[in-house]
């Protein structure tokens, strides 16, 4: 369905995939002790290299002590514990443990022993397309098959070991709670872990039946959390390095301006500031602790040359969009003839629907820590020296973050180490490049480990924003109410321009248009186009991307075509999917679970949408109140279809948090441009949900027997729709533009 | 010369005395599980305990905490409500990416320790000042909720009857 765009991060770097396709031939010898030399040589302690999670105790996640490595995935310790090696970062959508859970099922271990690490910078964790990533909703749906290759590899050295040392067939041995057991002969993975490594690496590992899964589908205890309730958990601004400096960067307030002039006398003169360097992304202020580069930095005067968007605001943008809107787009899906059918029919309806810019605001601003040394003396090579750059951040992407050091440090990639911290949220602002490009320009310029940190001000103001878009849609109904056609004009600006040209196809941004392009509703004219229009306002991947805007303006438009067929807006979705019975399944059963047959409580109002992201199809029911204009969200009844939750506990947390985000951007969300530059700088004029705002969240799970599909995303979308079409059930006033706090809910 | 006990012990600085007591925390005793989020005091992820009230360390300079006593998130689990607090988080699975839930569980361990078994809309006046983008709210509330009720198991239903009967009087 949405083909280049399902995984928008992937081919970002054209040639990577000879090297991820080297890196996988040698898939179970490469890359070992990177870390632990990294380790050796920062004289760290463990969390200071790697993102051990978890306290002591039993179970707590936390890795095993002198392990024997078996490949990239497992490493097993002489008393029978399991380190579970995890390439994929961990942003709170728990996949340290899910597939972490994956290795233990497929390798045959006990859960209560094993543990996890966050692997390093290493594309034997990398994505098909050959780069190491998290985003898109892919972890589990696109690289389940390699871990349990990994874990199966693993455990048949295992068994290998355990034969050779019986002397007896290993097709006769089992595997149970970490033991390899023939007969009467029983014997630890620790036991075996020294021999096992020795073994041939078997080409084609024979994978458990999915039948026999015994940690897949069922919930333990998520690793992170007894770490994240005690202080202890290091995010990547936690990263403390022995001689490190802080920085705080006063960055262009137009995106793209350059420095004209600076004067640096004041802000040199705060205590603590030792250096003042212009780089790239701006004036860095360079201080021995955080206060003093943020005050250095209020202190500086700078002067920035005049830009050829000083002038550009939200309202200009707008203006551009709709002259845009004029005119035919580039064709993205087309059945029939949708223009003629509309031309023809005596019951047509039109609509706008228009979206804003969003931040990604998550809790933890930027930050990245980065060293670039010359000649540092390597361990147990007496005259040996190398050039090294080890970067410590909340990255999605380990391989962009690797990319990104390698030009700005001027290193190759075997010289950059990619220490993955906890995220203190993603949502795909943590897949870009510039926080960890300027940290390590720095390093380089101060040849000293630096950590830049950015305030809430500057990760408000450089983000790379959801698209703004401007949506215009035409349709006809049959004589039956059903619509004969569908034509919607998208008009919008390209991530894909930026990130990844490459993928673009005809001059087409699947991103823009993914959520919109393809509907499960069957119309017999449907014209889908783009017109893109890009401006100076850097846009990015943001939590389900381009369904986040098209399901709110797609499943609006549905609404209004039901209504105005004056039918039920389920029954008419319902028939519409008539030939898609697993989005139809998901329907229903949002339906059933929120009573939608029965009445609403006195007062309450109940609105119904679906998507489909990233391979989750989800419905939702969103029942509101209004007085007096004032919006109640009482409560959210989600069904969803992913697959095969792994762990259904997180999967279900997963929607809940997707939800919230969903209803942050529809309540409140907006990013707006006054001459040139982001208008909102923190929480008071980029309000989010508060406590008091959350409705009570009820989540169904079905479709277990399918492949797994997306968790972290699918839930965002179809909750902005469900709660505006609830929100006219109660008023009979259709939210056509977003945030609902720019909408006045008192007239209809 | 400030002087002031952070997690009981004492200790003083010379510290330019704009400083926030999160840079503090952070820089000069490297206590990092206090977060900073905002700057401003909007978020509460940098939420501290000083002499047992919720305070935003973003925004406290560390003039203000002279012969004061600071608890932060390091050393909050170390308290009868805090500890109880902390295996509600886990007990509820609360945690997503984490980042907020310092200030989340110091705010809640305020609340607790003033108020035993607070109905949802104090819960809501006092968890109001802390953001999850996440979305863990539900999850916030019923913890604290468990914790509440891991209380003496004598003196929670009998605060709840209390309660229940001074509503209906």
């Amino acid at each position: 369905m949405k083909n280049s765009t399902q995984n928008p991060m992937e081919n970002l770097m054209e040639n990577r995939n000879a090297k991820s396709n080297a890196a996988r031939r040698g898939f179970f010898k490469s890359s070992a002790g990177l870390a632990s030399v990294v380790a050796f040589q920062l004289g760290l302690n463990s969390t200071g290299a790697w993102a051990v999670a978890g306290v002591p105790g039993a179970n707590d996640g936390a890795a095993a002590k002198n392990p024997q490595r078996i490949n990239p995935f497992i490493k097993i310790s002489a008393d029978n514990r399991i380190t579970l090696v995890v390439g994929q970062s961990e942003m709170g959508q728990g996949i340290s443990t899910g597939l972490a859970m994956v290795l233990a099922d497929e390798l045959g271990a006990d859960w209560s022993t094993v543990g996890w690490e966050q692997a390093p910078n290493d594309l034997a964790f990398a994505l098909p397309g050959g780069i190491q990533s998290t985003g898109g909703s892919g972890s589990q749906r696109r690289l389940m098959p390699l871990y349990r290759r990994g874990a199966a590899s693993a455990r048949e050295m295992l068994v290998a070991a355990a034969a050779k040392q019986w002397n007896v067939n290993a097709k006769l041995c089992r595997v149970e709670n970490s033991f390899v057991l023939f007969g009467d002969k029983k014997s630890s993975f620790g036991a075996l872990a020294e021999a096992a490594a020795k073994q041939p690496v078997p080409n084609e590992p024979p994978l458990k039946d999915r039948s026999a899964f015994n940690i897949i589908g069922t919930s333990p205890k998520r690793f992170d959390v007894p770490a994240k309730t005690n202080g202890s958990a290091e995010y990547g601004i936690d990263v403390k390095i022995p001689g490190m400096k802080i920085a705080m960067v006063a960055r262009p307030p137009v995106f793209g301006a350059q420095v004209a002039s600076f004067d640096a006398t004041a802000a040199k003169k705060i205590k603590g500031v030792t250096n003042v360097v212009e780089i790239a992304a701006g004036v860095a202020v360079v201080a021995d602790n955080t206060w003093a580069a943020m005050k250095g930095r209020e202190q500086l005067n700078i002067k920035w040359k005049e830009n050829a968007a000083d002038k550009v605001s939200t309202a200009s943008i707008r203006e551009q969009f709709i002259a845009a809107s004029k005119a035919p787009g580039i064709k993205v899906r087309e059945v029939g003839n949708a223009a003629e059918v509309i031309g023809k029919s005596a019951n047509i309806i039109e609509a706008v629907y228009e979206t804003p810019y969003l931040a990604h605001a998550t809790m933890e601003p930027m930050n990245c820590t980065a060293w670039v040394q010359m000649g540092v003396k390597t361990r147990g090579q007496a005259a040996a020296q190398e050039d090294r750059c080890d970067v410590w951040t909340g990255t999605q992407s380990p391989s962009i973050s690797e990319n990104s050091a390698v030009a700005a440090s001027g290193l190759t990639k075997h010289q950059v180490h990619i220490h993955t911290k906890f995220l203190g949220g993603g949502f795909g602002r943590r897949s870009e490049l510039d926080f960890v490009a300027e940290a390590v320009e720095l390093s380089k310029q101060l040849n000293a480990p630096v950590k830049i940190i950015w305030t809430r001000e500057d990760d408000m103001r450089h983000d790379f924003y959801r698209p703004m878009t401007y949506n215009v849609f035409k349709a006809a109904l049959d004589d039956k109410g059903m619509p004969s056609a569908w034509a919607h004009r998208i008009v919008g600006s390209s991530i894909l321009a930026r990130r990844a040209p490459q993928n673009i196809k005809n001059g087409l941004d699947g991103s823009s248009t993914e959520g919109a392009s393809t509907l499960p509703y069957d119309v017999p004219n449907f014209l889908c186009e783009l017109a893109t229009v890009n401006t100076h306002v850097p846009v990015g991947f943001w939590r389900s991307v381009g369904s986040s805007q098209n399901a709110f303006i797609t499943e609006g438009f549905v609404d209004e075509l039901a209504h105005l067929a004056k039918r039920d807006p389920f029954e008419y979705r319902r028939d519409l999917m008539a030939k898609h019975p697993r989005q139809r399944a998901v329907l229903e059963l949002a339906a059933e679970k929120a009573n939608w047959s029965k009445s609403a409580p006195v007062g309450r109002f109940r609105g119904i949408a679906f998507a489909e992201c990233f391979g989750g199809f989800v419905a939702q029911v969103v029942e509101v109140s209004v007085n007096a204009g004032n919006l109640k969200v009482h409560k959210v009844v989600c069904a969803a279809d992913v697959g095969l939750a792994v762990h259904p506990e997180i999967v279900k947390a997963q929607m809940q948090s997707a939800i919230v985000t969903g209803l942050d951007a529809a309540r409140y969300g907006r990013i707006t441009i006054e001459n040139g530059a982001v208008v909102q700088s923190n929480f008071h004029d980029y309000p989010v949900s508060r406590i008091g705002d959350i409705p009570a969240i009820e989540v169904y799970l079905t479709g277990n027997d399918a492949a797994p599909g997306g968790v972290g995303e699918p839930g965002t979308p179809p909750l902005a729709p469900a709660l505006c079409n609830a929100i006219f059930a109660a008023t009979g006033k259709r939210i056509r533009s977003l945030p609902l706090s720019q909408v006045d809910l008192t007239k209809a | 010369m400030i002087r002031f006990t952070v997690n009981g012990e004492r200790l003083e600085t010379d510290i330019s005395p704009t400083t926030p007591l999160l840079w503090f925390l952070r820089d000069n005793l490297s206590m990092t599980g206090t977060k900073f989020g905002c700057g401003m005091a909007l978020c509460g992820a940098c939420t501290v305990l000083v002499n047992g009230e919720p305070v935003r360390a973003c925004s406290m300079p560390i003039s203000a905490m002279a012969g004061k006593r600071v608890v932060t998130i390091e050393e909050i689990g170390k308290t009868p409500v805090g500890k109880k607090v902390q295996d509600a988080w886990i007990a509820e699975d609360v945690v997503q990416c984490g980042y907020c839930q310092s200030g989340q569980i110091m705010s809640a361990t305020a609340l607790l320790t003033k108020n035993k078994a607070p109905t949802d809309t104090e819960i809501d006046a006092a968890m109001s000042g802390n953001i999850c983008r996440c979305g863990t709210y539900n999850r916030v509330r019923a913890a604290i909720k468990t914790a509440a009720a891991s209380g003496s198991a004598a003196s929670a239903p009998a605060t709840k009857a209390a309660r229940k009967a001074k509503a209906s009087s």
